[in-house]
């Protein structure tokens, strides 16, 4: 007897629990065996870069935030610099060391929910998950002392920050700043150790080193994959040349190595914002700019390490208040690029874990 | 700190392989002629002495009379970087060849270009529009894309 | 076979008869019952209604009861689970209806029961209705047999553990029906899970009851109770409870082997096109199945309704109950997700060679000492059973100790400032 089989077309997405968002994949399954992917983009597209066109320089930093909804603060540094870098300013001391330590908390807050939605993915029934809301609530608070905002901050502008830090927040700062370790120690006693997780994620989505760099990844999911590139240290911004930290990287580029970079992280983080706090000096917290900026014309490209990877901002300014061209480069998005290779020959189970590990978001992915 | 490579020093290296391909020396930039694009950075993927293994970003601006598009490439070998820029002519049909097959990471930037711009990419795999839907009318990030229709 | 085991309570239980009798309606509070009515009924008795009908009485009365505790049970269940898990992950759950929100499975009843009841076009639409029932009915068949108390099972089967097998096995009938009449993918995916899932694990959940019934010689759950008079068979057979405990939680679709509704991949598995009502079906089958699977795990290893106190066997045998139901929510609100291939590995290398040992090991035991076994075999049983699964899984090449692995730092590119690369910390395997 012949077994008459054939291959099906699952929809993943646009409604699921674990696309992250409204992604979506055409996936071509030969029984559990995933044999084909396409993925499916759009659905979030809000068209920020031809808004941004439209937009003074300040008023772009509102739409920043909405990008990467969960790394609200990296996002509004990388379109500062990006300004800066056109205008040819610098901000002063103060406000450079207020966002090395904005864009570091926001890393370990993205880096939360990465790993918490990575776990739930696993299947982990949101108890990590609710774990890692509890610290990044803690964070969310911190920020909301400092610009008023939970999620949207708008806290950056062009040549500094909008606001001096409020004289609660370093208190409340250090206070976190001497949990926070404690509280990942507890996330690694939780699962790292678990064998489940460990089945699940050790050698599976494997992205070798060669392929991560010639698709453009970036972020933890390339120094996941053995390349020590990460724009703190290859093109140091803000104060990053004046602190020291570790960079956490992985072997082979798995699931798991994915998993323990993002926890690495976090701690390296935690040292670098401890480090700022003791360096911090006092000062001006925003440069002396005009209420609207004229960049001369010309364009420049600036980019940070974001918690997703690398998030540079294309500016081209034509004279005018408004830039003549905003091109986003959205590490979530050009992350995606490999999908199809890590995802051809897993399972559906699998299929959840790597695109979880890959930690995107889609409000960043669709733009 | 990555080093910004001057358009001089990109223009030293690729002048013996390709005389022609050159139309403009910029101070950190060197603008390619659009034919020439893929064989231009094919070499500076391969040469050992450039090695820019990692294609930054793709992205467009649209001049009105052309459309530039713009490849921030980095060397993680090296830690140096390059800014290229190339010119698609024409606001019927704009093409350029798709530097995809050198590094897959230009797969979906291309196809983001496409979509927004109208930059159609030869030799891409898979050059179909990628945030709107098939059937959508025009290309939004161009200029005279009229943001309400009268 | 008696439809109605409450009819042998007609017979009044040796004990306190006659002393002191409130104490006895509460510790006999089902014979007790089962007995008044038929005396009520005048059964016992010349001119009284005939035996048939008493018995048809009691049994329909019976199956009221015992229907009843599996259908009410399971929305305080899912009550438990809820408030339980939100202990676990930091969240207070459910509080708004009601004090402490007691009150929230009547909302959410309430909610169900009003719910459209939505039939996706492409179904089919006969088996689409049937398949909730198809799965909830034999779920609830299986209370059956549990002896509540003293002589206080619906049925007193001589098959008792027979009974409740193939109904729960009937039960998957039902969920392959409805994931192949549900005409969606994610259900197609769910019910294929099922059939190759709970088929593989029925075999290692049969053959580790085996040592159970090898130690009391009977199938009958009553007699299985009382022959655990010395010591709860956890102690006999921890072997063949650590087999039996991860099958069932696979039999039950409990994490981490809930694959056939793997939310975060399947949105809901096999009921994804399920709403109102006929969800009701599903989610009070697989809650039934969870308290019902709960009441055998008490009755063959943890001496079912049988306690050291003077207190009534059903209260034993509910508490017992809620101690494995909170382990269940424990473990599901802790452990990941496995994956299909390695769910059903897991089953046939570890958990069969496992049962299987476990049986001839018995059965050597009892050969050794046919009449009881000896309370000295109790520590060399739980040594071998720990012997056997870590020996198993160091066979099937589970390292406990992490294995450190360095790399060769490579310097990182453009490193202006002191830091160094960290390789990570990668386990063995």
């Amino acid at each position: 007897m012949t077994l008459k089989t054939e291959p099906i077309i699952v929809n993943i997405g646009p409604q699921h629990p674990s696309t992250h968002g409204v992604f979506r994949l055409r996936i071509l399954f030969d029984g559990e065996v995933i044999h084909d992917v396409e993925p499916v983009f759009g659905y979030l597209h809000r068209g920020s870069e031809k808004l941004a066109e439209e937009r003074t320089y300040t008023q772009i930093v509102t739409l920043t935030d909405r990008l990467d909804y969960l790394a609200a603060m990296s996002n509004n540094l990388s379109y500062c610099l990006s300004v800066e870098k056109l205008m040819g300013i610098e901000a002063p001391e103060r406000a450079k060391y207020i966002r090395t330590i904005m864009a570091e908390l926001m890393r370990i807050s993205s880096h939360l929910m990465g790993l918490g939605f990575f776990l739930q993915d696993l299947g982990a029934f949101a108890t990590p998950l609710m774990y890692m809301f509890r610290e990044r609530e803690k964070i969310m608070d911190l920020f909301e002392m400092a610009s008023g905002a939970r999620i949207t901050y708008t806290y950056m502008r062009p040549g500094g920050v909008n606001d001096d830090l409020p004289p609660e927040f370093m208190p409340a700062l250090r206070k976190f700043a001497d949990e926070m370790p404690g509280y990942i120690d507890e996330y690694e006693r939780l699962l790292r150790e678990n064998e489940i997780l460990i089945t699940r994620t050790k050698g599976v989505g494997v992205l070798p080193r060669d392929l991560a760099i010639n698709g453009s990844l970036s972020g933890p999911a390339l120094r996941a994959s053995g390349v020590p590139w990460d724009l703190r240290k290859a093109d140091p911004y803000e104060v990053y040349s004046r602190v020291q930290f570790d960079l956490p990287v992985g072997q082979i580029g798995d699931n798991y190595d994915r998993f323990l970079v993002r926890l690495e992280e976090m701690r390296q983080s935690l040292r670098i914002v401890r480090q700022c706090m003791q360096q911090m000096p006092a000062g001006p917290f925003r440069a002396d700019l005009p209420m609207l900026l004229r960049p001369p014309k010309g364009d420049a490209y600036a980019h940070v390490e974001g918690p997703k990877g690398e998030l540079g901002f294309y500016l081209v300014s034509d004279g005018s208040i408004s830039p003549y061209r905003c091109a986003i480069r959205a590490p979530s998005f050009i992350n995606l690029s490999l999908l199809k290779e890590m995802l051809v020959g897993w399972k559906i189970a699998d299929m959840i874990t790597i695109v979880g590990s890959l930690d995107f978001n889609m409000g960043e992915v669709d733009r | 700190m990555t080093r910004q490579l001057a358009g001089q020093e990109i223009a030293a290296a690729l002048k013996g392989v390709f005389p022609e391909a050159l139309t403009d020396v910029g101070a950190s930039d060197v603008t390619v002629r659009g034919e020439d694009i893929l064989d231009v950075c094919r070499h500076m993927h391969d040469a050992p002495a450039l090695a820019f293994d990692y294609l930054v970003s793709l992205n467009a601006v649209d001049w009105i009379d052309s459309f530039e598009v713009v490849y921030q490439l980095v060397s993680i070998q090296y830690n140096h970087k390059a800014v290229l820029r190339t010119r698609a002519y024409g606001r019927e049909a704009p093409v350029l060849p798709s530097v995809s097959s050198v590094w897959r990471g230009a797969n979906l930037q291309e196809r983001e270009v496409y979509d927004l711009m109208g930059v159609r990419f030869e030799g891409h795999p898979n050059m179909r529009r990628i945030f709107l839907w098939e059937g959508f009318e025009g290309h939004p990030l161009r200029k005279d894309f009229l943001l309400q229709r009268p | 076979m008696a439809v109605s085991a409450l009819a042998t309570g007609c017979q009044p239980p040796g004990f306190f008869d006659g002393q002191n009798l409130w104490h006895e309606w509460v510790v006999n509070f089902f014979p007790r019952i089962g007995d008044s009515i038929c005396r009520g009924m005048g059964g016992h008795a010349d001119g009284g209604p005939p035996n048939w009908l008493i018995y048809l009485v009691l049994g329909f009365l019976g199956s009221l009861i015992v229907v009843n505790i599996a259908a009410l049970g399971v929305p305080f269940v899912v009550l438990l689970e809820r408030k339980l898990l939100g202990r676990f992950q930091n969240r207070i759950g459910p509080n708004r209806v009601g004090p402490f929100g007691l009150l929230q499975p009547v909302a959410d009843a309430l909610k169900l029961m009003t719910k459209e009841d939505i039939t996706p076009a492409a179904a089919d639409k006969i088996v689409f209705a049937l398949a909730p029932l198809a799965f909830a009915i034999p779920i609830i068949l299986m209370f059956a047999p549990i002896p509540w108390a003293d002589h206080a099972s619906l049925a007193n089967l001589d098959i008792g553990i027979l009974w409740v097998i193939a109904v729960t096995t009937a039960a998957e009938a039902g969920i392959f029906m409805a994931g192949w009449s549900s005409n969606n993918k994610y259900s197609l995916f769910g019910a294929m899970r099922a059939v190759a899932l709970l088929v593989s694990y029925e075999i290692p959940l049969v053959l580790s009851l085996l040592g159970v019934v090898l130690l009391a010689g009977t199938l009958n759950l009553s007699e299985i109770v009382l022959d655990q008079r010395f010591a709860p068979n956890i102690l006999w057979q921890p072997l063949g409870f650590f087999v039996f405990i991860i099958a069932v939680s696979a039999e039950l679709n409990r994490a981490p082997f809930d694959q056939l509704e793997a939310e975060s991949e399947l949105v809901s598995g096999f009921h994804t096109e399920y709403s109102g009502m006929k969800w009701a079906m599903v989610q009070l089958g697989e809650y039934a199945a969870l308290i019902g699977f709960s009441a055998i795990i008490a009755t063959l290893f943890l001496s079912g309704w049988k306690g050291p106190l003077w207190i009534p066997g059903y209260i034993w045998l509910v508490t017992k109950m809620a101690f494995i139901l909170c382990a269940f929510i424990w473990v599901r609100a802790t452990i990941p997700r496995m994956r299909i291939d390695q769910i059903m590995a897991f089953g046939w290398k570890f958990l069969l060679p496992l049962s299987i040992i476990n049986i001839f090991a018995t059965a050597a035991e009892v050969i050794a000492f046919p009449d009881a076994l000896p309370y000295w075999l109790i520590p060399i049983n739980i040594a071998f059973a720990g012997a056997c699964v870590v020996g198993m899984a160091k066979l099937l090449g589970f390292q406990p100790k992490t294995r450190k692995i360095v790399i060769p730092g490579r310097p990182v590119i453009g490193d202006d400032t002191p830091g160094r690369i960290v390789p990570l910390m990668r386990g063995g395997n």
